[in-house]
């Protein structure tokens, strides 16, 4: 790839200590976010990517810890013990649920100020000017600066939670679900806000969501993750428009599409394993229409096809399986 | 527009408002604010029909999922089931139908009360419908078929957080189906469950309509979601609606500006996709003081001055498509 | 009947609850040692703590100190000290016990009925609630026990009538929030019964604070009891550890270094009181997991 990665996460293991045993939540997931790109981080609840994201910005939960594999942030490897000054100057956050990042007691502006000053060092004048700056930004009123956070919309939360992240003027912005639990004509705002920034600032982006809708609109990359590993990943365009491993293939019949002629919607059966117990082989062979027998024991180690990586033994028939997934019946179960 | 012959349920200015806490200046001056959460909706559902109900959140879609099942009396207005008004109904009407009117929830992990049984949630209808024990096992095992649980004797002793979100969905599925019931009002039945799991979950609920004849109203805020389940679909602003007509229609040449705006604003799974600006200004306004005239006017790229003044009527613009605009965007 | 299935998980919370915090396992032991010691009563202590005792020489036993025949020694009057200590224990478990349950019942009552119908009838409790909060502790237990006579029961009234609004406000909050609840709904239209879905699906998720509040109210009524028995406004035909403190103040017991009078009472409130506030942390931990560890 021409352009270089300013984020590259090799073999990432993080597990989680349970009653019932280790729960290996990411196991061995590998991808990199190019400069200047949006990369779509999916899959179904529990597959992994909202842990990444943590282990990337070491905040994992108290009973998750890294058992291996590298990040590495701008050529340097980080891990939960040297992340934190990089946080909000360099990696900032933006959660789901921007009322919980925000503190009901204080003001919207009081809060930004506070980033500002205390982790950016400015001077408190200069940090409100500048937050009146951010707001006008992300499309926000200055006047608002002074509304407490219940005084919002869920879409105008979410503005100034961006607005707060990018205080610091990072370089990488790392978003998870920012729009899931908006109305659609405020998450498509939202979205082209955010996409304006990526482009305006040169922003690096991750965007960890289950909606492949919102990653074909907004990403360049995408990245499939399927029980704590990464399945395919590639160019956005490519990815959904050919897809090679038969999970995306599902996923992609189980979206709702409000343009495509199609009448029905196919589910993928069954449910991801138990990532506590030990898995071999493939780990979607036993919702696979397409799993031979091979496939339960021995996983194979992904293929890269022109930028567009895969994970299924069956790669090389990948047009004809991908053909005989647009077919109902084949997610059929028997 | 002639009410069909055969509605089942059928509204006539329904209006909902919520009162709010008076500000002080508010009690002085004698007024009552009021989030008006619905004003003014008429309209049938025809027995057998599936229905959608589309709109952002505070368009009033719940609300009127409410009071279409008498869990609130509208502020103005009638709704009438099977020909006899809701309002009136107390006592043993009441409870016939509360038989035959049910509800699905969106939140599948906090419909079932946590510290009942799956046995004893499914039956628990049956129970109040004063339906004899002897018969609970079999109606609910036949309620289970229906949602496609096999193997019963796994679920039945279990409770709700032993079960994943599909699951739980079914059984509160299979809740609202042990009366046989004949009008089933879901509100945002898929929004909390995973995507390999929704469809699933919505090719089961249109088999069922299908199966028992049943009539259905979706309540959903997603377009995209609603075309796989409903024929007709009804959109909703501000608590009034804007537009009705049949959902493939409205998906592919819709005529409401508020309607377009919708539609552009759903991201398509394809990265060749418009990304032109959507045709809408702002965001939504206050309920408790809507626009005069037509309530989308403050953000229709289209409004005049007519439409401040007047408020545009629902008109018929095709084979069972109105729209409530001055304009006549083909 | 229904309700009384539902209590299932709910009570082996309450049972498992002490397993597991051991400072509510404590309070829980202080409450089993104490009630052992009430209900054998007559058992370890077989003389009436009201007798006045009388030496083998005729004399009045008074101001005996602790010895093998008097454990506690015997106080002016002659009288034992080490069974008043024993049969004052039954006293303060009836007035303690008597009061949680009143004051957990109607509480929880009031709290459940006011929740769930709202309206006019909220406004109305809540208000009675407010006035009752609103009056002086202490002064209105005298005052109502100087009107109504100064027994046992009277003083568990009048602890009753102060505390149940801190619990039926609590459980009131609690029941706006269980009401609003899908599952709640879902009753409703299933076509269960206000009080089916009251009972059924409402009352055991507040039933462990019912407990808190029985517990704190055993703490409260035996402090009261003690308070107003040392004022001098008890029941003066029963012996409780209050009266023994009053007794033992006006016969100044403190001036003569009759620790053994006044030290046993005094300690046997506190750690009453103190078990009481143990039991119901415990469930608050359990009912407000939120706390956990903090």
């Amino acid at each position: 790839m021409s352009v270089p990665a300013i984020l590259e996460v090799d073999n990432l293991q993080i597990h989680y200590r349970t009653r019932e045993g280790v729960a290996r939540a990411v196991d061995g997931a590998s991808f990199s976010v190019p400069e200047g790109k949006i990369v779509g981080l999916v899959g179904e609840s529990g597959c992994g990517k909202t842990t990444a994201v943590r282990a990337i910005m070491g905040v994992l939960a108290e009973n998750g810890s890294r058992a291996g594999g590298r990040v590495v942030f701008q050529g340097k490897p980080i891990d939960a013990g040297n992340t934190r000054p990089l946080l909000w100057r360099e990696i900032a956050y933006v959660p789901q649920s921007a009322m919980s990042s925000l503190d009901p007691v204080y003001t919207v502006g009081e809060q930004i100020v506070e980033v500002l000053t205390k982790r950016g060092g400015a001077a408190r004048s200069a940090a409100r000017a500048r937050s009146a700056e951010l707001f006008d930004l992300v499309g926000l009123s200055e006047r608002r600066l002074a509304d407490y956070p219940h005084q919002f919309s869920g879409g105008m939360r979410q503005r100034a939670a961006i607005a707060m992240a990018l205080a610091l003027e990072p370089s990488l912005l790392l978003a998870d679900e920012p729009v899931t639990a908006l109305d659609v004509i405020v998450q498509r705002q939202i979205l082209d806000t955010l996409r304006e920034l990526q482009q305006r600032l040169r922003l690096s982006m991750v965007m960890v969501t289950h909606d492949i809708s919102v990653v074909a609109y907004l990403c360049d990359e995408i990245v499939v993750m399927y029980a704590g590993q990464v399945v395919e990943s590639g160019p956005v365009r490519e990815v959904l428009a050919r897809p090679r491993h038969p999970y995306t293939m599902g996923l992609r019949n189980a979206f709702p599409d409000l343009v495509s002629d199609a009448m029905e919607l196919v589910p993928i059966d069954g449910s991801p394993p138990d990532l506590r117990e030990t898995l071999t082989g493939c780990r979607f062979a036993p919702r696979c229409p397409f799993v031979e027998t091979a496939c339960l024991s021995h996983a194979l180690a992904p293929v890269t096809t022109g930028g567009h990586l895969s994970a299924c033994r069956r790669d090389g028939e990948a047009d004809a399986l991908r053909a005989a997934a647009l077919r109902p019946s084949t997610w059929l179960r028997p | 527009m002639a009410a069909p012959v055969n509605a089942l349920v059928e509204l006539r200015g329904v209006a909902k408002h919520f009162p709010v806490a008076r500000s002080l200046g508010e009690v002085v001056r004698g007024q009552h604010p009021a989030v008006r959460a619905l004003d003014g909706v008429s309209f049938d559902i025809g027995a057998g029909d599936a229905l959608a109900i589309v709109g952002e959140s505070g368009c009033g879609k719940t609300t009127l999922g409410r009071l279409l099942l008498k869990l609130v009396e509208p502020t103005a207005g009638t709704i009438a089931f099977d020909g006899a008004a809701l309002a009136g109904l107390s006592g043993e009407a009441l409870k016939a139908f509360r038989r035959q009117a049910q509800l699905v929830f969106q939140n599948p992990f906090d419909a079932l009360n946590p510290r009942f049984t799956i046995y004893r949630a499914v039956a628990e209808p049956l129970l109040n419908a004063g339906i004899d024990k002897s018969e609970h096992a079999d109606r609910v095992a036949e309620a289970f078929r229906r949602v496609h649980l096999p193997d019963l004797e796994r679920y039945l002793d279990r409770y709700p957080h032993q079960l994943s979100g599909g699951q739980l969905q079914r059984v509160v599925l299979a809740r609202a189906l042990v009366l046989t019931p004949r009008f089933l009002v879901a509100d945002e039945p898929v929004s909390m469950l995973d995507v390999s799991v929704r469809a699933g979950i919505l090719s089961l609920m249109r088999e069922i309509r299908e199966e028992m004849g049943l009539t259905a109203v979706y309540i959903s805020h997603d377009l995209a979601l609603v075309r796989y389940l409903c024929e007709r679909t009804v959109v909703m602003y501000l608590g009034t609606i804007v537009e009705d007509g049949p959902t493939l229609e409205i998906v592919r040449r819709p005529r409401h500006p508020y309607t377009r705006a919708l539609v552009a604003a759903v991201p398509v799974p394809d990265a060749d996709q418009s990304r032109a600006p959507l045709p809408i200004i702002g965001s939504v306004p206050d309920a408790r003081d809507p626009p005069s005239g037509c309530r989308f006017r403050d953000r229709c790229p289209h409004a005049f001055a007519r439409c401040a003044t007047e408020t545009p009527p629902l008109r018929a613009v095709g084979e069972g498509h109105t729209v409530a605009c001055h304009l006549d965007l083909a | 009947m229904a309700a009384a299935a539902d209590l299932g998980p709910a009570v082996r919370r309450l049972v498992t609850m002490p397993l597991r915090d051991p400072f509510a396992f404590a309070g829980i032991t202080i409450y089993v040692v104490f009630a052992l010691v009430a209900v054998f009563a007559d058992q370890l202590a077989p003389l009436d703590p009201l007798e006045i005792l009388f030496t083998k020489a005729g004399k009045l036993a008074a101001n005996v100190p602790p010895g093998p025949e008097f454990l506690l020694g015997t106080t002016n009057l002659g009288r034992d000290i080490y069974g008043e200590l024993i049969h004052g224990t039954r006293s303060a478990l009836a007035v303690g016990l008597s009061a949680a349950v009143v004051v957990a019942t109607v509480g929880t009552v009031v709290g459940l009925v006011a929740g769930y119908f709202g309206g006019t009838i909220d406004s109305v409790l809540m208000r009675i609630a407010d006035m009752a909060l609103s009056l002086p502790f202490l002064p209105f237990v005298i005052v109502l026990t100087g009107f109504l006579g100064a027994s046992t029961s009277n003083i568990v009234f009048a602890v009753a009538l102060l505390l149940w609004p801190n619990s039926a406000r609590v459980i009131r909050s609690q029941v706006l929030t269980l009401r609003e609840r899908a599952y709640v709904e879902a009753a409703r239209v299933t076509g269960a019964s206000h009080w089916r879905i009251l009972f059924v699906h409402i009352a055991p998720n507040i039933l462990p604070l019912s407990f808190v509040y029985a517990a704190i109210a055993i703490g409260w009524a035996i402090v009261t009891e003690a308070s107003v028995s040392f004022l001098g406004f008890g029941d003066s035909t029963s012996v409780s550890w209050g009266y023994m403190l009053q007794d033992a103040f006006s016969s100044q017991a403190l001036s003569r270094k009759q620790y053994a009078w006044f030290v046993p009472p005094g300690v046997c409130i506190i750690l009453v009181v103190v078990a009481g506030f143990f039991i119901s942390r415990g469930y608050e931990e359990v009912f407000m997991p939120r706390l956990r560890g903090r």
